[in-house]
């Protein structure tokens, strides 16, 4: 290039050109923390392993799929967003519940059914006990001979009673 | 030649059983005694027998002989030597023959005891006991042998086989696969014996239970004999239970005890039933009630230590503790199947003998409260079964596996235990037969007044806001007051009557009515284990950070800083990578810990072992994560601080020391003993007819 | 035992009602119930003994979307219906798994070896993986057939596989021939086992 100015230009183009694309790299949102990626992959299940959670899972596939997590919230991507994809991606396993659709209803379903029926149970044998509440109620009244005898004794063994208790 | 011999006992032991099983009921039919008796002690022959196997197993075990395929499984040269011994049952040949060996322990400890007042039940929890042991001890004859040895064949392949198979000649391996690094802990010495002897000790009862169903003995007899067997079960099954959550706590890495894995709730679900038992057999001893709820229940305990069992070790469940799948699963399946069936039958068989003597006559009298205490316990293991059969259910009829997981279990199981802690507080109060709202209401408005206070201050002073926290805290603590109210009453009483020293006959009270005041200690245990369980469920956090050597980071009031680092190889195969982190409370050093990361060559696993400094307030955990390279220019930690978790394991002390209390024999009066001298000559006289 | 002054005989012989069994209506409950359990649970094990497809049996049929940039046949995803009449060898792989690393060159020559012939057809089945980390695996190894993630694990679930590597061979009439689990030491093995198949 022979004329001066135009080299300056050139490159002062070059140099705000790298400037501006420094400058959007560090405008970018700082790589989400290892806590807020934990945050998400408690409540996920690892895919491979049994039963274990992905925050505490050891394998190189977990360290993957956290890194995964990562990328994605550094994306925009929220937390529903997040376990739907590992929903799509590797079936409803990796849910720490069922979701709640179709069949998987039964899951939260069953208990309280059947512990309603076991609380019907329990009222069933309390009626029992309030119709022998009334009678002996009843009772009460009719039998009016005040047993002196019968009280005494009564009291007598009622205080045997406390005493060994 | 010593796995031949070890072999040739425990087939002996099988030969016993099946011998003690016929001749039990073949004596009960004719009428004859002495072979009832040749059954009996041929119950008590079988434990020597397999105690010798099973020393001998160990015996290969600690002497590295690798030409047993389950020593090469399960040791290696380079395991230490306690390791090396109680890998026996770290493999699933070998802690079968261990069960046998327990299950033997017991059915013998039973022979042992005074038959004469129950001659008739004899024959039938001989049978039930050699029963159970002929299936132990046949699994380990025909499926799982831990002395089958390695052949090498004409092709060059290896097998195990217990008898030389043509053409193949005996193979030794150089060195042994060596135990899952996971296990490598002490409490792989107790925490697997532990439980098995929590399961085992349950057929005791059990077979107790049907004999009384066989025979129509339906009155408290039964209860009577089992008491202490029951309590002694359930011990053991809770340290079981207990030990595994502070393995977890203290290996997995995974900042808690209990993950509901489907293995653990296996182990839970006989201890539900069974705590409940213990509760329940009160009622038919004070009231002659509750006969049907305590069959029932002892059964179920039974069948769901078996139907435990056969989760864990048939691959039907998926879960961070299974065994490597085995042929033994049908097996299993076809022992439950008939336990079911027959326990079931005889209980609908002799339903009618089971009614109940008194009945039920107010709302809120002890025997009310103790039936509530037995639907909730019911109510979670419902939940618990389903939770756990749930996720087989959605394969079968969906294809898609799932997970039922921790937030299931917690909401649902967290209001029923809430209930039983706050159970456990009233109850003592209410009397037998007949209990008022207002008796109820004067004998505990204090203890609730002071925990309500207690609970405000927690909410104002510690901005304690959690709900759940709340209630869970005022319940605990309501409950803890009242018992030891009860302590406070009885003691002060004897103090005044008898001018003693209070502490003196706070002593004594125990020595007159062991099992109430044991059991009041075991209440009070279970409130500190609540406690403990309440801190970390809703008060634990965490935090995770990758640090240069020199940096910190701060979790509540701790500030924990990376101070040094050491990389090196060990001399048991391992690499150990060592970090020193200082700990800082509130601005005040308070000392180091060294969490470090274990990789075995041998298995290729890495372990991490987390730094924890505990005190009574609180855990702090500090793991070395090893997901990422450790150096000293960059290595992550996690960091847990559990609030009040040592309240759960100093409650499990007290839990043991209140069982023992609770299960000591009291020292019989001379009077009764000399009446149990004449009545055993008296029923020998009649018994020779 | 309550002692009950208030009773008098007539009441007494009224509350001691003649003793009977359990009703017959929970009896049928506690055993439907019991079969209910233990059905369950033999099922359950019936399926943990059972072990990967067995050879000689018919494949169910599935559709694998590929990653971008794969295409068979000019579609982006294909069908296992659609390949009637042809061999498919059908790998289970992933990034994460070191020794799929062992055979991804050898399956990938014996793609190129096959493909004109257009008799036989490789699929890859990425099991539980990562994008990124799969795409890295592809382009390490330059692996051009066709390669599409096990979405749901649906795929695996039908073949019912253990881990990975696994290779599958289907035959011209859509059934299980031959069965690779672990990966091939050398390409001869691959064509020897096609070859077979292509014979029939």
């Amino acid at each position: 290039m022979k004329n001066p100015l135009i080299k300056l230009a050139v490159l002062a183009f070059f140099f705000g050109a790298a400037m501006g694309i420094t400058s959007t790299v560090s405008a970018q949102e700082p790589m989400p923390s290892d806590n807020e990626v934990n945050a998400i992959a408690r409540d996920l299940f690892c895919p491979v392993c049994e039963n274990t959670p992905l925050d505490v899972c050891a394998t190189q596939a977990c360290a993957q799929w956290r890194e995964l997590i990562r990328l994605k919230l550094s994306e925009g991507w929220n937390e529903d967003q997040i376990k739907q994809y590992f929903v799509d991606q590797y079936g409803a396993r990796v849910l720490s519940e069922p979701p709640k659709q179709g069949l998987f209803w039964l899951v939260y379903v069953i208990p309280p059914i059947l512990i309603f029926i076991g609380v019907i149970i329990f009222i069933k044998a309390l009626r029992n006990i309030r119709a022998i509440e009334k009678e002996e109620m009843a009772l009460e009244q009719t039998a009016n001979e005040p047993d002196e005898y019968m009280s005494k004794i009564e009291e007598e063994l009622k205080g045997l009673k406390n005493a060994n208790r | 030649m010593i796995p031949d011999f070890g072999y040739g006992l425990i087939l002996i032991s099988f030969g016993l059983a099946i011998y003690s099983i016929i001749a039990s009921v073949l004596g009960y039919y004719k009428r004859s005694f002495k072979l009832v008796d040749s059954a009996r002690l041929a119950m008590q022959l079988m434990f020597p027998l397999i105690t010798i196997a099973s020393v001998l197993l160990m015996y290969l075990l600690a002497t590295d002989a690798y030409y047993v395929s389950f020593v090469y499984e399960v040791t290696s040269r380079s395991m230490p030597m306690y390791l090396k011994i109680t890998a026996l049952w770290g493999g699933q040949a070998g802690s079968l023959l261990f069960w046998a060996w327990t299950l033997t322990a017991f059915s013998a400890a039973v022979t042992l005891r005074e038959w004469d007042r129950d001659r008739d039940l004899l024959p039938w929890v001989v049978v039930v006991n050699s029963v159970t042991a002929a299936f132990f001890i046949g699994l380990v004859v025909f499926f799982e042998n831990p002395f089958a040895k390695f052949w090498q064949t004409i092709d060059g392949s290896v097998i195990s086989a217990m008898f030389q198979p043509a053409g193949a000649v005996p193979f030794t391996a150089p060195d042994g696969q060596g135990l899952n690094p996971l296990l490598r802990h002490p409490g792989m010495i107790i925490h697997p014996p532990m439980l098995y002897l929590g399961f085992v000790s349950y057929v005791i009862p059990f077979s107790f239970a049907l004999a009384a169903l066989i025979t129509g003995r339906t009155d408290d007899r039964w209860t009577r004999i089992t008491r202490r067997w029951a309590i002694v079960a359930w011990l053991f099954l809770s340290i079981g239970l207990v030990l595994g959550g502070r393995w977890a706590y203290d290996v997995l890495g995974w900042g808690g005890y209990w993950g509901w894995d489907p293995v653990e709730i296996a182990a839970l679900m006989p201890w539900l039933v069974g705590t409940a038992f213990l509760h329940s057999v009160m009622i038919q001893e004070q009231r002659g009630m509750f006969k049907e709820w305590n069959m029932i229940l002892i059964i179920l305990t039974y069948i769901l230590v078996i139907f435990g069992t056969f989760l864990t070790r048939s691959g039907v469940l998926s879960s961070v503790h299974a065994f490597a799948q085995s042929a033994i699963g049908p097996a299993f399946f076809i022992f439950i199947g008939i336990t079911i069936v027959i326990s079931v039958s005889l209980l609908i068989y002799r339903w009618s003998d089971l009614k109940a003597e008194s009945e039920l006559t107010s709302l809120l009298s002890r025997e009310s409260l103790f039936l509530l205490n037995n639907l909730l316990f019911i109510s979670i293991l419902i939940v618990c079964f389903w939770g756990v059969l749930f996720p087989l259910i959605s394969e079968l009829v969906t294809g898609q596996k799932v997970t039922v997981g921790p937030p299931f279990y917690e909401r649902a199981t967290g209001p029923l235990f809430a209930g039983l802690l706050f159970l456990m507080g009233i109850a003592p109060l209410s009397a037998w037969g007949k209990t008022t709202l207002k008796t109820l209401g004067r004998s505990s408005w204090k203890s609730a007044a002071i925990s309500t206070v207690v609970v405000l201050g927690f909410v104002i002073f510690l901005k304690m806001y959690n709900p759940y926290a709340i209630i869970g805290f005022a319940v605990v603590i309501f409950s803890a007051l009242i018992t030891l109210h009860e302590f406070w009453r009885a003691a002060s009483a004897r103090s005044r009557v008898q001018k003693e020293n209070l502490f003196v006959a706070l002593w004594r009270i125990f020595g007159k009515n062991r099992r109430r005041y044991g059991g009041y200690l075991i209440h009070l245990s279970v409130i500190m284990m609540a406690i403990g369980i309440i801190g970390l469920e809703m008060f634990q956090t965490e935090t995770q950070g990758t640090l240069r050597q020199g940096e910190s980071i701060t979790i509540r009031d701790y500030k924990v800083t990376y101070t040094d680092l050491a990389i090196f190889d060990t001399n048991d195969n391992r690499n150990l990578a060592r970090a020193v982190v200082s700990i800082e409370k509130n601005g005040k050093y308070v000392g180091e810990l060294y969490p470090r990361r274990d990789y075995f060559y041998e298995s290729q696993q890495p372990m991490t072992i987390p730094g924890v400094r505990s005190t009574i307030e609180d855990d702090l955990y500090v793991l070395l994560v090893d997901w990422q390279p450790i150096t000293t220019e960059g290595a992550t930690f996690k960091i847990y601080h559990n609030p009040l978790v040592n309240w759960l394991w100093w409650g499990t002390y007290l839990l043991i020391i209140g069982s023992l209390v609770a299960m000591w024999p009291q020292k019989e009066k001379s009077s009764v003993r000399e009446q149990r001298k004449v009545s055993k000559s008296t029923i020998l006289d009649q018994s020779e007819a | 035992m309550q002692i009950d002054k208030k009773t008098s005989p007539d009441q007494v012989q009224e509350r001691s009602k003649p003793k009977k069994g359990m009703p017959l209506a929970a009896q049928i409950v506690v055993w439907l119930a019991i079969l209910a359990i233990l059905g369950l649970v033999a099922v359950g094990l019936a399926r943990t003994q059972q072990g990967n497809v067995q050879i000689g049996d018919q494949i169910p049929d599935f559709t694998l979307k590929f990653f971008d940039g794969y295409t068979y046949d000019g579609k982006s995803e294909l069908k296992l219906s659609d390949l009637k009449g042809k061999v498919v060898v059908l790998n289970f792989w992933a990034s994460w798994c070191i020794p799929c690393e062992d055979e991804a060159a050898e399956l990938e020559s014996s793609w190129r070896y096959y493909q004109d012939a257009g008799q036989v057809v490789f699929i890859g089945v990425d099991y539980v993986d990562t994008e990124p980390e799969a795409r890295g695996y592809l382009t390490k190894f330059d692996i051009t057939y066709p390669n599409g993630p096990d979405l749901a694990t649906k795929i695996s679930q039908l073949f019912r596989i253990k881990g990975v590597p696994e290779t599958y061979f289907i035959d011209k009439d859509g059934k299980l021939a031959y069965t690779q689990i672990g990966p091939f030491s050398t390409e001869a093995q691959i064509h020897n086992i096609i070859d077979g198949l292509l014979a029939k």
